[in-house]
C-alpha cells in the first residue's frame, strides 16, 4: 500500500491469521443461531438506536465474526435492548441475546451479577 | 385393447403442454382446471424474462395446440380428493362429480405469498405499497401510476418478500423474483425514462442464461440503482407518498428514502391445491410443495404408481422449465401406459 | 423423669434443628434492610399476627390453595402437615394432662406410649388415644398417597414431580419412615399392655404372632432415629419451608415487600418453597419444548445450593404463569430479576444521544407507541384513526424515532442504563405539559407504570378506548364476528387490564371465552424476557398457545400487544387483529353526519 507521508485515517487490515476464533466459539456456544447471519442489514435497517446515532448491529456483529473486537463493547453500549431487530431478522437469528452475551463476553468485569 | 385414461389436474403451462403432447398416444386425456380460464398464474405477467417475449403471444401458442386436440377440458372445476384403490385413481370435484383414471398427472402449480404478514411494510395499510403482480398490471396496461393517477418520480423494489424467511416460514429462495425485479426496473425506465427507480436486495441471483447480462444493461443502459439491504418499515408521508427505512450494507450507513411506489417482489409457494392433494395423495413435501420420487432421475415420478408430477408444483420454476419439465413428465406417462403414438 | 437411651437421637434432632433455624433466621431478618425492619417492628404487636396466624392456619396447614388445584393433592399436603401437628399438639396435652402440669419431658408427648403402659392411668384416656390413633391413620392415608404421587402424579392432577437431589431424597425418605415407625412401635407395646386405641391395637393383635417383646425397643429406637434424621435434614433440604413459610407469612402481613436487589426476605421466600413442583405443570418450556431444569422449583434449588448458572436465570419467560399457581405466593419472578441484576460501570452514562427539542402546541395526551408496534403499523393507524374521531389532541411522541421504554433494558438485568432512558423519557414527557399518557403496548405500559414516576396518568390503549366509548366520546357498531381475545403476559398476569379489553370486544363482535383466559393465560412465545431460548422453541410455544386459542375456530382472534400479534400472524390459523383495529372499524358514523343532520333539520325548522 502506498504511504503518503501523513495519514488522515488508520490503515486497517483484517487479518484472519491473527484472529482468535476461540472468542467467536464461546458466542457461537451460547447463541448457536449467530452462525447463520447472511449479513442482510434488516437488523440495522430497523434499529431504534440507529435513529439517533451511528450504530449498526449488523456491521458490529460482521467485525465481531472477523476477530475485530476492539470496539465492540463501546459500539453496544448505544443499544437499547429494545428486540425489534430480533423480530425482523429472515434468518431467526437470536440478535438480542448476541448483544446481551457479548456485552459478557467481551466485558466479563463489568457485567457480573449482584445477587449471590 | 382399451384406451387408458389419463387426468391431467391444472390448466397452466405445465398442464396445457402435457395434455397437449399425451393427446397424440392412445388415451383418453381430460384436464381440469379450477379458473374459468386455462392458463395458469403467468397470464398475469405482461412480458417475459429474459428476452421480453410477450407472454400472451407465447401462451397463445401453447392453448392452441390444446384446443386443436380432443382433450376433454373442465374449467371451473376444482378436483378435491384423491385416492388410488387398486391402481386405479379415484378422483372428486368440488360439483361432487367422480372421475377416474389410471394415470394422473399433478400440475396444479404454485400461488404467491400474501404480503399482509410482513405488516411492518405497510401492504393493504399504504396504497402506494403493491405486489410484483400488481405491478404487471401496470405494465400491461402499458400505464404505471400511483393511487392518485400520477406518474410516480421514484420507484423502489423490494426482493425477497416471504422467501428466505424464517419467521413466515419459507426458508427457500424462490428463484424468479430477482430476475423479475431487473425486469421489471428495466420496464419502470423504458415506459418512464425519467422515474429514478432503486432495487433493494440481499443478493442478486441471477442464475440464468442472458440473466446476468440484463442485470449489466439494466445498469448501464437504463440507469437503476441497486442497493444492498433489507427495507424494514415503510411508512405513509403526508402527501401518500411512501417514506422507507434501510440500511445501504456495502456503505455501512443507515438509508432512508421517500418513494412513489413500494413494489414488493413476493415470493412463490405452493397452491392450496398442491399442497391439499399431495396430502390426500400421500406425497406432501417440505414447505406443502409435492414431493418427487429423486431429485435427479425420477423428478417427474412420485412414490405412489400412476401419479406424476409436472411443473410448479414441486418447487418454484421459470416458465423455460416448466415447459420441459411437462414434456419430460409426458415421456414418463407413455412408459408408464406402454402407450402407442396415435397413427 | 421417665428415660430411655433411645429418645436421645429425638432429642439431638430437636436440640440441632432449633439451633440452626433460628441462626438461619437471625441471619436473614439481620440482612433485611432499615425500612423492612421498620414495618416489622410497627406490626408485630397488632392484629396483623392475628391475621397472619389465620392464614398460617388455611396456608400451611390446611393448604387450601393446593385444594383449589386438585383435592386429592391438598389433602395429601394437609395430611401430613395438618395432620402431624395435631399429632404434636394434642400428643403434648396428652402428657401435659397426665403429668398435671405442662411441664415435663420434652418428649413425654412424642413417646407417651412406650413410658404410660396402663391403659386405665388417667381419665381421658381413652379419648385420647382415639384420637391419636385417628390422627396417625390421617397421615399414613397422606404418606400412601406421597408415595402413589412418586410414580403416577397424575392421579393426583399434576403432570410432573419434582425432581430431588440426594439431600432431599434423605430427608423424604426419613420423613416417610418415621410413622409406620411410630405406628409399629406404638403397635408392639398396644401388642403387650393392650394400651393403645382402634389401628394400634388392632395392628398390635397382628405383631402378637411375633416376638413383640424383642421386638419393642428397637421399633422405638427406630422411631427416634428417623425422627433425628428428618430434624436435622430439615434446615439443608426442601422441608425448611415448614419453618420458614410461617415467617414468611407473618412478615408478608406486615407488608415487608421485597425490594430491587436480592435481600435477606428473598431469602426467606425461596426457603419457604416445598418444591411441590406446581410451577413446573404451569411452564409453557417445559410442556411445549421439554426444557426441565429451569422451572422456578429448580431455580430456587440452584440458589440454595450455590449452583446457579446464568442459562437457568435466563432462560424464563417471565410470563408470571407459576406466580399464579404456587401455593406459598412466592415472587418468583421478581426473585430471578434480582438475580439477573448486574453491576455496572458507576457514573457511565449511556444514550448521550442528542434529543432535539420538540415544539408542539398544548396538547392533552401524548401517545407513546413503542419500539414493537412501529412493525405493527396497522395498530397505529387505527389509534390515530381513534384520536381523530374523539377529537383527542395527542403528541405522537415516537413517530418518527424515540427511545425505548426501558423494560426489555430492565429484565436482562442492566438497571442503570434502564434508568438512563427513563429519566429521559420521563423529562421528554414532562416537557410536554400533556395530561395523559396513552401506550397500546402492554411492555411499555408496565415500564411507564412501575418504574417511572410520572406525574401523569398512564394508560394502556384498551383503557383508554374504553374512557372514551363511556364518556361518549366514540360510538360504536355491534357486529356478528366471533372474537376470541388473548391475554398479554404483560397486560393481563403483568398489569391486572382484564376487563377493559373484553368490555370494549363485547360492544363491536361476539366474545367468546377460551380454555386459557385471565390469570391462566398462554404466553405467545415471543416474551423478550428469554435470551436463550430460540425462534424453534418460540415457534412449539406460539403454535401450542394459538392452537388453544383458535379451538373454537373464531373469525377474529384479538390482541392487545404487538409482540402477540406478530408472533400470531405468523402461526398462519386465524385472522389476528389488534384490538385498537377492531374497534377503528367499527366505529359508529359519526358526530360530523349528525352536525350534518342537525343543521339540515335546524334549515327546515326556518324555512
Amino acid at each position: 500500500m502506498d504511504s503518503w507521508g501523513f495519514s488522515i485515517a488508520k490503515t486497517r487490515t483484517i487479518d484472519i491469521d491473527s484472529v482468535d476464533f476461540k472468542v467467536l466459539a464461546r458466542l457461537t456456544d451460547k447463541v448457536p443461531s449467530a452462525k447463520r447471519c447472511i449479513m442482510c442489514g434488516a437488523c440495522a435497517a430497523t434499529c431504534s438506536a440507529a435513529n439517533f446515532v451511528d450504530f449498526s448491529f449488523r456491521k458490529t456483529h460482521l467485525l465481531f465474526h472477523r476477530g475485530q473486537f476492539s470496539n465492540i463493547s463501546e459500539e453496544l453500549d448505544k443499544c437499547m435492548l429494545c428486540g425489534k431487530c430480533k423480530l425482523v431478522c429472515l434468518r431467526g437469528v437470536n440478535t438480542r441475546a448476541i448483544i446481551y452475551n457479548l456485552r459478557i463476553i467481551l466485558n466479563d468485569m463489568n457485567y457480573k451479577r449482584i445477587a449471590l | 385393447m382399451k384406451k387408458k385414461n389419463v387426468i391431467v389436474i391444472g390448466g397452466g403451462p405445465a398442464g396445457i403442454e402435457i395434455a397437449q403432447i399425451l393427446s397424440n398416444y392412445s388415451c383418453n386425456v381430460t384436464l381440469f382446471e379450477k379458473e374459468p380460464q386455462v392458463g395458469g398464474q403467468i397470464k398475469r405477467i405482461d412480458k417475459l424474462f429474459p428476452d421480453f417475449i410477450v407472454q400472451d403471444e407465447m401462451m397463445q401458442k401453447l392453448i392452441s395446440n390444446l384446443e386443436k386436440t380432443d382433450i376433454q377440458i373442465h374449467t371451473d372445476t376444482e378436483i378435491k380428493d384423491i385416492e388410488q384403490i387398486d391402481n386405479i385413481w379415484h378422483l372428486k370435484t368440488n360439483k361432487e362429480e367422480a372421475f377416474t383414471a389410471d394415470a394422473v398427472v399433478l400440475a396444479t402449480g404454485f400461488k404467491t405469498f400474501d404480503p399482509k404478514y410482513k405488516e411492518e411494510l405497510g401492504y393493504g395499510i399504504y396504497p402506494g405499497v403493491i405486489t410484483t403482480l400488481e405491478f404487471e398490471d401496470m405494465l400491461k396496461a402499458g400505464k404505471i401510476q400511483t393511487s392518485a393517477g400520477e406518474e410516480p418520480r421514484r420507484i423502489a423494489f423490494l426482493n425477497c418478500v416471504g422467501s428466505r424467511d424464517e419467521k413466515v416460514g419459507n426458508h427457500y429462495c424462490s428463484r424468479v423474483c430477482c430476475i423479475n425485479a431487473v425486469k421489471q426496473s428495466i420496464e419502470t425506465k423504458e415506459l418512464l425514462p425519467n422515474a429514478e427507480v432503486f432495487c433493494f436486495y440481499m443478493d442478486l441471483r441471477m442464475s440464468g442464461q442472458f440473466y446476468e447480462e440484463l442485470y449489466r444493461k439494466s445498469q448501464e443502459k437504463h440507469g437503476v440503482n441497486y442497493i444492498r439491504g433489507r427495507i424494514s418499515e415503510a411508512s405513509s408521508t403526508f402527501d401518500h407518498r411512501i417514506q422507507i427505512k434501510s440500511e445501504d450494507t456495502l456503505a455501512g450507513l443507515p438509508l432512508k428514502m421517500t418513494v412513489d411506489l413500494l413494489v414488493l417482489m413476493i415470493g412463490v409457494e405452493a397452491s392450496e391445491g398442491t399442497t391439499n392433494l399431495s396430502a390426500k395423495a400421500g406425497i406432501l413435501g417440505e414447505y406443502g410443495f409435492a414431493k418427487s420420487l429423486s431429485l435427479h432421475l425420477k423428478d417427474n415420478l412420485t412414490k405412489k404408481e400412476g401419479l406424476f408430477l409436472a411443473g410448479a408444483c414441486k418447487r418454484p420454476s421459470t416458465l423455460r422449465e416448466v415447459i420441459a419439465d411437462a414434456r419430460a413428465a409426458a415421456f414418463e406417462v407413455v412408459n408408464y401406459l406402454k402407450m402407442e403414438i396415435n397413427g | 423423669m421417665r428415660f430411655n437411651p433411645f429418645v436421645l437421637p429425638f432429642l439431638a434432632g430437636t436440640i440441632i434443628f432449633f439451633t440452626i433455624i433460628i441462626f438461619k433466621f437471625y441471619s436473614w431478618i439481620h440482612k433485611l434492610d432499615k425500612k423492612q425492619k421498620y414495618f416489622i417492628k410497627k406490626n408485630l404487636f397488632t392484629t396483623k399476627t392475628l391475621s397472619a396466624l389465620s392464614e398460617i392456619f388455611k396456608e400451611a396447614l390446611v393448604h387450601r390453595k393446593i385444594y383449589k388445584k386438585n383435592p386429592l393433592l391438598g389433602y395429601m399436603h394437609m395430611s401430613l402437615a395438618f395432620g402431624w401437628f395435631l399429632l404434636i399438639v394434642i400428643g403434648k396435652a396428652e402428657s401435659m394432662v397426665y403429668n398435671k402440669t405442662p411441664f415435663g419431658e420434652p418428649w413425654g408427648g412424642i413417646f407417651f406410649r412406650y413410658f404410660v403402659t396402663d391403659p386405665h392411668s388417667f381419665s381421658m384416656q381413652a379419648t385420647f388415644s382415639f384420637v391419636l390413633d385417628f390422627l396417625l391413620l390421617i397421615i399414613l392415608s397422606g404418606v400412601a398417597l406421597a408415595l402413589i404421587k412418586r410414580f403416577r402424579s397424575r392421579l393426583l392432577g399434576i403432570k410432573k414431580t419434582t425432581n430431588h437431589r440426594l439431600f432431599d431424597k434423605i430427608a423424604i425418605m426419613s420423613l416417610w419412615w418415621i410413622f409406620p415407625f411410630r405406628l409399629l412401635a406404638e403397635s408392639t407395646t398396644a401388642a403387650i399392655h393392650h394400651n393403645g386405641s382402634f389401628l394400634t391395637n388392632s395392628v398390635g393383635s397382628i405383631l402378637s404372632y411375633l416376638p413383640a417383646g424383642a421386638m419393642e425397643l428397637p421399633l422405638w429406637w427406630a422411631y427416634s432415629v428417623s425422627l433425628f434424621f428428618f430434624f436435622i435434614c430439615i434446615p439443608f433440604s426442601r422441608y425448611m419451608h415448614i419453618p420458614t413459610e410461617v415467617v414468611l407469612i407473618l412478615l408478608r402481613k406486615y407488608g415487608v415487600g421485597a425490594g430491587e436487589e436480592y435481600s435477606g426476605y428473598s431469602d426467606i421466600q425461596i426457603n419457604s418453597c416445598s418444591r411441590c413442583g406446581i410451577c413446573i405443570d404451569s411452564c409453557q418450556l417445559d410442556f411445549t419444548s421439554n426444557f426441565n431444569n429451569v422451572q422456578s422449583v429448580y431455580f430456587i434449588r440452584d440458589i440454595r445450593y450455590n449452583k446457579l448458572s446464568d442459562d437457568v436465570v435466563n432462560n424464563c419467560l417471565m410470563c408470571g404463569r407459576c406466580v399464579e399457581d404456587c401455593p406459598v405466593g412466592l415472587e418468583l419472578t421478581l426473585i430471578r430479576q434480582q438475580h439477573r441484576n448486574k453491576h455496572e460501570i458507576v457514573g457511565k452514562h449511556y444514550f448521550d444521544y442528542a434529543i432535539k427539542e420538540e415544539n408542539h402546541d398544548d396538547v392533552d395526551v401524548v401517545f407513546f407507541a413503542g419500539c414493537m408496534s412501529h412493525l405493527t403499523p396497522g395498530t397505529i393507524i387505527a389509534m390515530k384513526k381513534i384520536f381523530n374521531k374523539a377529537g383527542e389532541k395527542f403528541w405522537f411522541m415516537d413517530e418518527n424515532k424515540g427511545l425505548c421504554c426501558g423494560r426489555p433494558m430492565r429484565q436482562q438485568g442492566f438497571v442503570q442504563q434502564s434508568k438512563d432512558l427513563i429519566s429521559k423519557n420521563s423529562r421528554m414527557i414532562a416537557d410536554s405539559k400533556a395530561k395523559l399518557l396513552v401506550t397500546p403496548c402492554p411492555i411499555c405500559y408496565k415500564s411507564f407504570k412501575e418504574e417511572y414516576t410520572l406525574n401523569i396518568p398512564v394508560m394502556h390503549h384498551s383503557e383508554y378506548i374504553e374512557h372514551l366509548v363511556k364518556n361518549n366520546k366514540l360510538k360504536l357498531n355491534k357486529t356478528d364476528l366471533s372474537v376470541v381475545y388473548h391475554d398479554p403476559c404483560e397486560l393481563g398476569r403483568g398489569t391486572n387490564v382484564y376487563e377493559q379489553p373484553r368490555n370494549l370486544l363485547r360492544k363491536v363482535s361476539n366474545l367468546k371465552a377460551s380454555d386459557f383466559e385471565r390469570e391462566n393465560s398462554l404466553c405467545c412465545g415471543s416474551s423478550l424476557a428469554n435470551t436463550v431460548i430460540e425462534l424453534d422453541v418460540q415457534i412449539k410455544i406460539r403454535n401450542h398457545a394459538l392452537s388453544e386459542l383458535t379451538k373454537l375456530k373464531p373469525d377474529i382472534l384479538a390482541t392487545a400487544c404487538p409482540l402477540c400479534k406478530k408472533s400470531f400472524v405468523h402461526g398462519n390459523k386465524a385472522k389476528v387483529m389488534d384490538l385498537a383495529e377492531i374497534i377503528a372499524e367499527n366505529i359508529e358514523n359519526d358526530s360530523t353526519a349528525d352536525l350534518k343532520f342537525q343543521k339540515n333539520s335546524v334549515n327546515e325548522l326556518v324555512l
